[in-house]
């Protein structure tokens, strides 16, 4: 072939997409540049900041460590990363539609991924997400607690204390060169949703309470994997389900299997604070082998008078040596409970107990606006 | 160059020779984005904005840099070049200039930068031999027909929603028969006027 023409070819294709490049480099630099934007949130100027515009909400938001949940990645493929933006913004694109209800169309929520920082924002995020954090932290204890199940000590390093109420939990990161060594391999961040077992008043450390899944991603990398020293990242702390403080009512707590995890974390918050309210802690679990956290209740029970401890074990196996209680929980908490109605209720386990036990509970009178309770 | 007026190639190209109905190009958005009228309506003007674009774009660079220095083959890849710079470049002026006008067409104009029925016009009006206006006419006409075929078909599909459609050819299925159908009828304009 001719030298002469391949030289021109890759020339003229050369001078072309150079040209095409310059015009846009240079259409960056002066039509797309939005100079800087202030993002007003919750008309709070502590949180509230300024950046230059150009760049999506999302990542806008979590450049300031403001963490919206968000599964895709900002492909606005998921509908997660919802916020409500009062002004600034337009109305919700075509593509947003599938993600929204009517109302909040009307209400202006969009998508936070598909949001491009044009001018200046006016946003209402809810409290809570404002207070969630992500945090870098060291494995100080992996302590097993039963056959199945392990305590995760994790000591914050940076930001080294969190602030978070008995009940909420935390989203555990599972490290992305685990993820791609497995068959098949995972590409997509994988994170796992787990209740706080320690106290508030510890704010350096956090408790996670985890029971191997069989297949689990997560629960395997935690029981098999992690060790000691390791380090892992999680962010929180989440969720509505949280001891309300503010009343006086006698307490019902209920966890079955790993829900045991945020009614340890309230329970003893509340016996820290020498609380004078009646609590009766319900706790459901297998056989013997897999009965924990269970000493420390009894001595609990012996030493307050206003703590009630009642552990039943539904699948006892052969050769356990066991006095208390072996029915389903729901059936200990229909016996023991007269009257629920001036009482506030915590639940926390799998989705079939906990209906069986807002069930009771309501027979007795417990209105549904007290009853809190995390399934999963 | 044909003697053709660009009038007559404006029309030709919205109805007798449509070029999605007619020459299957641009099949795939066409399939895609066409569940509601409003997407489709949305999709439709960015197509009919980008090709007529390109036609005036293209046109010069084929016959003015291209022809005169012999270099014809690379037109594939020069037009596909083109194409991509062009599209990126008008969504962000239309995003900095206009909000209603983005929110409507901008989401979509990626989408066209790999529509094939703009490579196919490019690659058309150079094989005719087109002048310029007549380029611009065939862009045009051809992104209007497109516009005008995918509203069509959502319309039809919304319709569809309600329908009772046989299992086995609900979804796609009945979409691409109603497609053909579609087709079919255009057919009837085949020949009436000539474009070459």
């Amino acid at each position: 072939m001719d030298v002469g023409l391949l030289l021109l070819s890759a020339a003229v294709l050369g001078g072309l997409s150079g040209f095409l490049a310059l015009v846009l480099i240079i259409a960056e630099k002066y039509i797309a540049d939005y100079g800087v934007c202030k993002v007003e949130i919750n008309h709070d100027p502590a949180v509230s900041f300024e950046c230059r515009g150009g760049a999506n909400l999302l990542m806008a938001l979590a450049e300031r460590k403001i963490f919206i949940p968000s599964a895709c990645g900002g492909q606005g493929t998921c509908g997660y990363c919802k916020v409500e933006v009062r002004a600034g913004a337009g109305s919700a694109l075509a593509t947003e539609r599938m993600h929204l209800t009517r109302a909040e169309v009307r209400r202006n929520v969009r998508l936070s991924c598909q949001v491009k920082v044009k001018n200046d924002l006016d946003l209402r995020i809810p409290a809570e997400l404002l207070a969630v954090q992500e945090f870098a932290c060291l494995v100080e204890k992996l302590e097993v607690l039963s056959h199945d199940t392990k305590l995760l000590r994790l000591k914050l390093l940076d930001p080294p204390r969190i602030a978070f109420k008995p009940g909420q939990y935390c989203q555990l990161n599972v490290p992305r060169d685990y993820l791609l060594r497995l068959t098949p391999p995972i590409f997509e961040p994988v994170f796992r949703a787990y209740s706080i077992a320690s106290m508030p008043k510890d704010s350096g450390v956090v408790e996670l309470i985890i029971r191997l899944v069989p297949n689990g991603i997560c629960t395997t990398w935690v029981h098999t994997l992690l060790a000691e020293g390791d380090r892992v990242t999680i962010t929180g702390p989440y969720g509505e389900f949280y001891l309300r403080e503010d009343s006086d009512r006698p307490i019902i707590c209920v966890g079955g299997g790993s829900g045991v995890a945020p009614v340890r974390s309230i329970v003893e918050h509340l016996f820290d604070k020498g609380t004078q309210r009646r609590v009766d802690c319900f706790v459901g679990q297998r056989a013997l082998r897999d009965l924990y956290w269970h000493k420390e209740n009894v001595a609990r029970a012996a030493r307050h008078r206003n703590f009630r401890y009642f552990p039943s074990l539904s699948g006892l196996e052969p050769g356990d040596e066991w006095e208390g209680e072996t029915e389903f929980i729901h059936l200990v908490v229909d016996r023991i409970i007269n009257d629920a109605a001036d009482k506030e209720c915590y639940l926390c386990g799998p989705p079939i107990m906990i209906d069986a036990v807002i069930g009771v509970l309501k027979d007795k009178g417990l209105p549904e606006e007290r009853i809190y309770f995390d399934k999963f | 160059m044909p003697e053709i007026s660009p009038f007559v190639i404006l029309f030709a190209a919205v109805f007798t020779n449509n070029i999605l109905l007619v020459y299957f190009l641009g099949m795939c958005s066409f399939i895609a984005v066409s569940n509601t009228t409003q997407t489709a309506l949305g999709l439709g003007a960015a197509v009919t904005f980008v090709s007529v674009l390109t036609a005036a774009a293209g046109w010069p660079v084929y016959h003015l840099v291209l022809v005169p220095l012999g270099l014809e083959y690379l037109q594939f890849i020069v037009f596909i070049v083109l194409i991509a710079g062009l599209v990126q470049f008008v969504e962000m002026v239309i995003e900095r200039k206009s909000q209603t006008l983005y929110d409507n067409l901008g989401i979509f104009l990626p989408l066209i930068t790999v529509n094939c029925a703009i490579l196919g016009l490019c690659l058309f009006m150079v094989n005719w031999r087109y002048g310029f206006l007549q380029s611009v006419a065939w862009g045009a006409g051809s992104g209007l027909g497109w516009f005008v075929a995918v509203v069509a078909l959502a319309g039809l599909r919304q319709k569809i929603r309600f329908s009772k459609v046989p299992p086995a050819l609900e979804g796609p299925g009945i979409t691409i028969v109603v497609a053909g159908t579609m087709a079919m009828a255009f057919m009837g304009f085949a020949g009436m006027v000539a474009i070459r």
